[in-house]
């Protein structure tokens, strides 16, 4: 490494993503994010303190050894790089795109202080990208069968690391996917231009030379039960991470208008069903010219904003009823949605959906409100300002404020428990369930969250899952701390 | 992929396709679909299970061809393959002894109403099995259900055959006549409401097995959306089938009309192929579902 003085290290600003022009972008598919150039990405990296206790690891969910990958970057060792990071996460070239990095591991880089926390998000993908685009990824070595075998149910970011986890283990790995393709939201729900799709492909590929096996169009509860896999199936334990996948509405008038998405349908035509290519047999409305409004402010909200104009949207307003600093989404895609032209309406919410007399949408008609005191979750309440109520006009409205557990697998398993929100009671430390053999993760546990928090709860029942089938007893389980 | 183990035409544009699909033929109830994919790039279309076979591993499909996916669907023979086949989905239907049970099936809806009308005369049920159509070809499996010791009265809307007018009059004579526990309808959107207005009257309890568009078909996408006394609900897995009486069947027909100017322009394009394209697309449909990695 070349020796460059601390102080000018120190001057360096955070390295700049390269990416897309907002203007080219806003009309394609491809990845607005170009990723770090080599020269870059080892310059930030020097930037890194290298403290002696980072304190980035705590941000992390997953507890990635930032610091150690970062020096091995530092040092042009990105293979090393790699191996360091493999060792806790499986999937970095996905998280280093879908992280809420501000929130994790560059909330809590000492660097964040002086507003120019590392980018560590951009290190970890560059890092991934690079093995791959190079073909760096150590040989799959053999592994020693256990012989026991485990079920995995959901192949979204919850399922694809528990799985990695168990078959690198030896176990013997079977995935079920509902849907004809792998991946959950990661390919259904993130756009292509946030996530490419053979990115998600290049990872699960990764799990079948590992021997994980994936079967599609399985729907457990359905095709198949939770009893039986561990029946006749013949399972020894069993991993649910079947997602949040029930779309909330607005429960006001005019929700069922045509031209009102939820944020699913709308992203599943477009992003797994290809509803943007001129080849596609899945419709979804022409949005040529038309006039768009989303409700929410996560990452969905986001999703659902940019989509409709790379569709040839003429406006898309984002409805959202607190103000910028309380919204969910990443900062970057707030920034992103933000130049590529989507307008924001702060604190209104809506009231009614208006429509024409053929039953399409034709505008929504919205509240004003203000902050008032803070709720549950700390951000300030919304409250409606009596009487200031105004209407706009809109061709489509995608409402994207969250989703509720899908019932379809916990109501044919009286076993299962479920809390009063309808997710599955989990004991947190070690994901296992009310039934015998079975272990759960990621948003039917803990209702819409991200992608990494999904992983890490995958990777949690994993653990605890190796330790049962060693035990072979239930009951008798040792308790574990959770991360 | 899914083999294709029968396939012939009951009616105009209507095939009758079997399906190699063991673990769905065994979990099958009646009023309960799946969710097909035709093609490597196609859309997921529902359809109603007409039968299973549990021992044999085979589910029976009809389906019509109206639009694209359904008229490539039509095309296929025994031996092809079905790219994906999904389920089984939706409640079942309540399936209990009422007496004498009507079911009410116009056009396709007949294919619906089959697997019902069965387990409902399984069930000890006296079945009376009313089925419409435009004329004598389009009046669906009459052989199949007198077959399994339900009366059928077979409606024609032209007279050509059986009963002359729609099948809502043979109901209204046969509610007057007979003490009728329970009314299943399943047909085309306007048929399903028109029964509920019969039946309303006298409050016989009434089901109508609805056809909303679908994507995932497993509550995920919402798309299914239907009104029911008022409240919103999910077809897939709320239903299909809800009481016909509180379903807002206007506000069903005009959703599904959504995508009716990108469906027709789709069938354009595959009505505008001469022979030699249409049998080329064909043989891609075939050729993709036979080098696509099994599941």
């Amino acid at each position: 490494m070349i020796k460059v003085p601390r102080r000018a290290l120190n001057k360096l600003e955070r390295a700049k993503m390269p990416e897309q022009d907002p203007l080219v972008r806003a009309s394609n598919f491809v990845e607005v994010n170009e990723g770090l150039t080599p020269e870059q990405a080892t310059v930030e990296a020097m930037r890194c303190l290298q403290c002696k206790t980072p304190t980035c690891i705590d941000g992390c969910p997953v507890n990635i050894q930032i610091d150690q990958f970062i020096d091995r970057v530092a040092h042009g060792d990105i293979r090393g790089a790699a191996d360091v990071i493999r060792m806790d996460s499986l999937l970095p070239a996905i998280c280093g795109r879908v992280c809420p990095q501000e929130a994790q591991c560059e909330g809590t880089c000492v660097l964040d202080k002086k507003n120019k926390p590392i980018a560590i998000g951009h290190l970890e993908r560059y890092v991934a990208d690079t093995v791959r685009r190079y073909g760096l990824e150590p040989p799959v070595e053999p592994i020693e069968p256990t012989g026991k075998s485990v079920a995995v149910v959901g192949s979204g970011p919850a399922g694809l690391a528990c799985a990695a986890d168990l078959a690198k283990s030896g176990h013997t790995v079977r995935i079920f996917e509902a849907l004809h393709q792998p991946g959950g939201v990661l390919v259904y729900g993130i756009p292509e231009f946030r996530l490419p799709k053979d990115i998600v492909k290049s990872e699960i590929n990764g799990l079948r030379a590992l021997g994980v096996e994936v079967e599609t169009n399985a729907i457990i509860g359905r095709t198949t039960t939770v009893e039986e896999l561990l029946g006749e199936e013949g399972y020894d334990a069993v991993f649910v991470g079947v997602g949040a996948g029930l779309p909330r509405f607005l429960r006001v008038e005019g929700e069922n208008f045509i031209g009102v998405y939820s944020a699913n349908e709308f992203l599943t035509r477009v992003n797994l069903m290809g509803a943007y290519r001129d080849d596609a047999e899945t419709p979804v409305l022409d949005l040529t010219g038309k006039r768009v409004v989303v409700f929410g402010g996560g990452n969905t909200a986001m999703d659902s904003a940019r989509t409709p104009l790379r569709l040839g949207a003429a406006e898309v307003r984002v409805a959202y009823r607190r103000t910028e600093s309380e919204m969910p989404a990443r900062v970057e895609e707030i920034h992103h949605a933000m130049e590529e032209g989507v307008v924001f309406d702060f604190l209104v919410s809506p009231v009614e959906l208006l429509g024409d007399e053929d039953g399409w949408l034709k505008g929504v008609r919205l509240q004003r409100m203000e902050l008032g005191e803070p709720d549950d979750s700390g951000r300030r309440r919304p409250v409606p300002i009596e009487g200031d109520i105004y209407d706009l006009p809109a061709d489509v409205a995608i409402v994207a404020i969250g989703n509720a557990p899908n019932p379809l697998l916990p109501a044919t398993e009286p076993h299962l428990e479920q809390t009063r929100w309808g997710t599955l009671a989990v004991d947190e430390a070690t994901g296992r369930t009310t039934m015998p053999g079975v272990f759960a993760g990621g948003d039917i546990v803990t209702g819409g969250a991200t992608v990494i928090l999904a992983m890490g709860a995958g990777r949690i029942a994993a653990a605890s899952i190796e330790r049962y089938l060693d035990a072979g007893i239930w009951d008798e389980q040792p308790a574990t701390t959770s991360k | 992929m899914y083999r294709i183990a029968e396939a012939d035409s009951i009616a105009p544009d209507v095939r009758r396709i079997v399906v190699e699909a063991p673990k769905i033929a065994r979990k099958h109830r009646a009023g309960q679909f799946v969710i097909v994919r035709v093609t490597p790039n196609g859309e997921r279309i529902p359809l109603t299970i007409a039968a299973a076979d549990a021992n044999a591993g085979l589910i029976t499909l009809f389906v019509q061809a109206i639009g694209r996916t359904t008229t490539l669907m039509s095309e296929l023979e025994a031996g092809d393959h079905l790219v994906d086949v999904a389920g089984p989905l939706g409640r079942a239907s309540e399936i209990k002894d009422y007496g004498t049970a009507v079911v009410v099936g116009g056009g396709l809806g007949t294919a619906i109403a089959y697997p019902i009308a069965c387990a409902l005369a399984d069930a000890g049920n006296r079945v009376i099995a009313i089925i419409g159509g435009r004329s004598r070809e389009y009046v669906l499996l009459e052989d199949q259900l007198a077959a399994h010791g339900i009366e059928v009265i077979p409606c024609t809307d032209d007279g050509s055959y059986g009963r002359a007018g729609f099948v809502t009059a043979a109901l209204a004579d046969v509610i007057a006549s007979e003490d009728v526990g329970v009314v299943f309808a399943t047909g085309p959107v306007p048929m399903m409401g028109a029964v509920a207005e019969v039946t309303r009257p006298s409050g016989i309890e009434t089901v109508a097995s609805l056809n909303p568009i679908m994507v995932d078909g497993t509550g995920m996408c919402g798309g299914c959306r239907v009104e029911v006394g008022g409240e919103t609900k999910f077809a897939c897995v709320d239903g299909p089938e809800f009481d016909a009486h509180q379903v807002d069947f206007e506000l069903l027909a005009r959703r599904n009309t959504s995508y009716r100017a990108f469906e027709s322009g789709r069938m354009d394009d595959l009505e505008s192929l001469d022979g030699a394209h249409h049998e080329q697309l064909l043989a891609d449909v075939r050729g993709a579902c036979a080098a696509e990695p099994t599941r």
